[in-house]
């Protein structure tokens, strides 16, 4: 909790907000579903945000991407720097980086040439063919998928467990400073699960952070978090260890619920 | 049978709008094109010409331009014929009727003959034009990948040559005119077969004072390797180019013929209006590469029609990025058993601009198939329509048949509409209809963004991965071409 207490922009600090909320288009209205939101990740820490289905999790994680949807308060800091007013090209060209629950599909666009701009845009220069290849080649290799998928079309008629493990492949490409990684653990069986866990962590470093976004423990004992957060009602109602995970796993999330005065219709 | 006229009542009966309030988007006005286009086609040359015929359009105008051509006498008399038929017809109501009111036919030039004599080496090309089609890359494009070119400026082929071994194996490659003198027994047994004058009120204007165009006689069992290319150019303002192309791959032959048209920007209107007829004899095979990308000036109106007989393929691949208004549907007529027919289309329409564009199949004979694969763009207040008939003639038992349509849409005034029209005579047929509305979604652009790629860019690549399933039909300097243009007309994206 001392964390809290460091400044956003201390060199040991890769990404922090400061009071974020989350207003997305209701109609004519707007309804608030993040109420407040402080974190900071140091360099070299996993941090994971679990909360119930539907508690907006994955909508705090677009939203600190920048997603046009949603309008956002509050301040965001990647390395020192505020990118709450940059667009989402510009803060994933700085370093941020978000794993898609569910990546869109773009037909006609190869995997390939999709990664290639990718880097370019991340690297700020072009990559030359050879180079790309054989880190391409690479990067397959490690995330187990079939060299066949860098000609086809980008997530298109991918299964759940291709489209997550092309996340991860693209995490380890780009190299982000700070990943949010928004349920990757959703609809993997045992060996995918494995592999993408083992890319997550081969990613991870003592320079960079995560926020891994998870309803369930299980990928927890893959990924060790150091700092876990519990997020209902739009607040974190609790921030701890490993400690808290194995006592939601016995317990549910109704007690924190109950100890954070939250009323039952709004638990969600 | 594929005259417009009786099928236009079909075509309204069973017209089905996908997406509404095309009209709405009527109201669009004709925006000035973006600079770039001005700056690779959009210039234009010193008006210099050997002849240029007074704007309007008389039985006068159709006698001198035969007589400066010294036709033969049935020519000149099909000329006057066609010009009484255009004049009694009514506006094709296939298509996009209201839009073609907008054509002055008084105030076109009808005939202009540039300086110089055809040339069959580049150098004898007169300077100007010569600049003309340097600048648009195509002397540089034909000793790269091409079996043959011609290169017509206004009226006029200006250019024209072809391989030798080609002409060894009896492969002619011409101009329209240039054939009509040398080879005139060929094209009086077919010209006009295909596409009579009286089809529609374009295909009879052609013909009254057609000039140019391609001609090409493939033997019967030679194989054209590579493409012959013929690429057309407007330069005079208020010009009207009505090329007439006709080929014919005798029996077992095959050819690819690729075309590209451009015009300058000028702020009043020119006409284009060609009339393409293709004969495959059995088992030839023709396939028909067009890539237009007219100023927003040009009205372009053009009449596509081929005859595949037994065995044989015809495929027509169509891009169609600007123009004011594009109207073509090229069509197909399944003549003989087992005959394919394919038409592969895509069209961009920018503000201002209506792309109605689609195709006409005939199934004619037992077993044939056919394929329509339509994709349309529309960005800002742009409009793409998809006009397609498949017919299905009595007596054509186990056709095969499938229409696939898809729209993308860029911005929130974009409009696109489909009308299919199915007309099926027999009951053991296949047939595959699909259609597709898509918008370059939000979804989409943030998770390319989230990657790093900025709006533009990602834009362009979500539109560059709709149309690759036509790019790749592409020979690879002009899908490296299309992907140019798709480009510039994306700049400064969203309207």
């Amino acid at each position: 909790m001392s964390d809290q207490l460091l400044s956003p922009d201390h060199p040991s600090v890769v990404f922090a907000c400061r009071g974020v909320q989350v207003y997305v288009k209701d109609g004519d209205t707007e309804k608030q579903i993040v109420r407040g939101v402080d974190l900071t990740v140091r360099r070299g820490e996993k941090h994971a945000l679990m909360g119930p289905n539907g508690s907006g999790k994955s909508t705090l994680a677009a939203a600190l991407m920048g997603h046009p949807s949603y309008r956002v308060e509050g301040d965001i800091w990647l390395n020192g720097e505020r990118v709450d007013a940059l667009e989402p090209h510009m803060r994933a060209r700085r370093g941020m980086f978000l794993s898609f629950q569910y990546p869109v599909a773009v037909p006609g666009v190869t995997v390939a040439n999709f990664l290639r701009a990718s880097l370019a845009a991340r690297r700020g220069t072009e990559i030359p063919v050879r180079a790309f290849r054989q880190e391409l080649n690479a990067a397959f290799a490690t995330m187990s998928i079939d060299p066949s998928f860098i000609t086809r079309y980008l997530n298109d008629g991918f299964s759940g467990g291709e489209k997550k493990k092309l996340e991860i492949l693209q995490m380890l490409l780009l190299k982000p400073a700070f990943s949010l990684l928004d349920e990757t653990d959703s609809g993997l069986d045992i060996d995918a699960l494995k592999i993408v866990s083992d890319g997550i962590n081969l990613a991870s470093g003592p320079d960079n952070g995560l926020l891994l976004v998870t309803h369930y423990q299980r990928i927890l004992n893959h990924v060790q978090p150091d700092v876990v957060h519990v997020f209902m009602n739009g607040h974190l109602v609790r921030t701890g260890g490993m400690e808290l995970v194995t006592a939601l796993e016995e317990r549910g999330y109704d007690w924190l619920a109950e100890e954070a005065a939250i009323p039952e219709g709004s638990r969600a | 049978m594929n005259r417009d006229d009786e099928m236009s009542g079909t075509a309204n009966a069973v017209a089905a709008n996908a997406v509404a309030d095309a009209r709405a988007a009527r109201s669009a006005e004709l925006t000035s094109l973006n600079d770039d286009y001005t700056a690779k086609y959009g210039f234009h040359d010193p008006e210099d010409y050997f002849l240029k015929a007074p704007k309007g359009l008389n039985h006068e105008v159709v006698e001198m331009i035969s007589r400066k051509k010294n036709e033969p006498d049935w020519m000149r008399a099909v000329r006057h014929a066609a010009l009484d038929t255009f004049r009694a017809k009514p506006m094709p109501r296939w298509g996009d009727t209201e839009g073609l009111n907008g054509i002055d036919f008084e105030n076109i030039h009808y005939y202009i003959k540039p300086q110089g004599e055809q040339a069959s080496d580049w150098n004898d090309v007169p300077e100007q034009i010569k600049k003309t089609f340097d600048r648009l890359g195509i002397p540089e494009a034909e000793r790269k990948f091409l079996a043959g070119v011609t290169a017509q400026y206004e009226s006029e082929v200006v250019y024209h040559s072809i391989r030798e071994d080609l002409t060894k194996l009896g492969v002619i490659f011409m101009d329209m005119d240039s054939a009509l003198r040398e080879h005139p027994e060929i094209v009086r047994k077919w010209f006009g077969k295909i596409i009579p004058t009286n089809d529609n009120k374009f295909s009879a204007l052609n013909t009254a004072v057609w000039s140019g165009g391609s001609f090409i006689y493939v033997p019967k069992g030679v194989k054209v390797d590579i493409p012959l290319q013929a690429y057309f150019r407007i330069n005079a303002e208020n010009m009207g180019q009505f090329e007439r192309t006709l080929i014919i791959a005798d029996e077992d032959s095959s050819v690819h013929y690729i075309e590209g048209c451009t015009a300058p920007t000028y702020s009043s209107d020119s006409l284009h209006s060609a009339v393409v007829e293709l004969v495959a004899m059995d088992r030839a095979h023709i396939r028909y590469t067009t890539i237009q990308n007219w100023s927003t000036n040009v009205y372009n109106l053009v009449t596509k029609r081929a005859h595949a007989h037994t065995d044989a393929v015809v495929e027509w691949v169509d891009g169609n990025l600007g123009s004011k208004l594009t109207m073509k549907y090229p069509a197909i007529v399944l003549l003989g058993e087992r005959a394919h027919g394919e038409v592969l289309s895509i069209a961009f329409a920018g503000n201002g601009q209506h792309q109605d564009a689609g195709a006409k199949m005939t199934h004619a004979a037992p077993n044939t198939t056919s394929r329509i694969v339509s994709k349309s763009i529309s960005k800002g207040k742009g409009r793409s329509s998809y006009r397609g008939l498949v017919k299905v003639n009595r007596g054509a038992h186990g056709c095969k048949t499938s229409v696939e349509c898809d729209a993308l849409l860029i911005g929130e005034h974009a409009v696109s509409d489909t009308y299919p029209t199915m007309d099926v005579a027999e009951s053991d047929v296949r047939v595959e209809h699909e259609a597709r509305v898509s918008k370059v979604g939000e979804e989409q652009l943030f998770y390319l963004q989230s990657r790093g790629l900025d709006p533009d860019k990602a834009r362009l690549m979500i539109v560059n991965g709709f149309i690759e399933p036509f790019v790749k039909e592409l020979p690879m300097e002009y899908a490296v071409e299309l992907n140019r243009l798709i480009e510039l007309e994306m700049e400064g994206s969203v309207g």
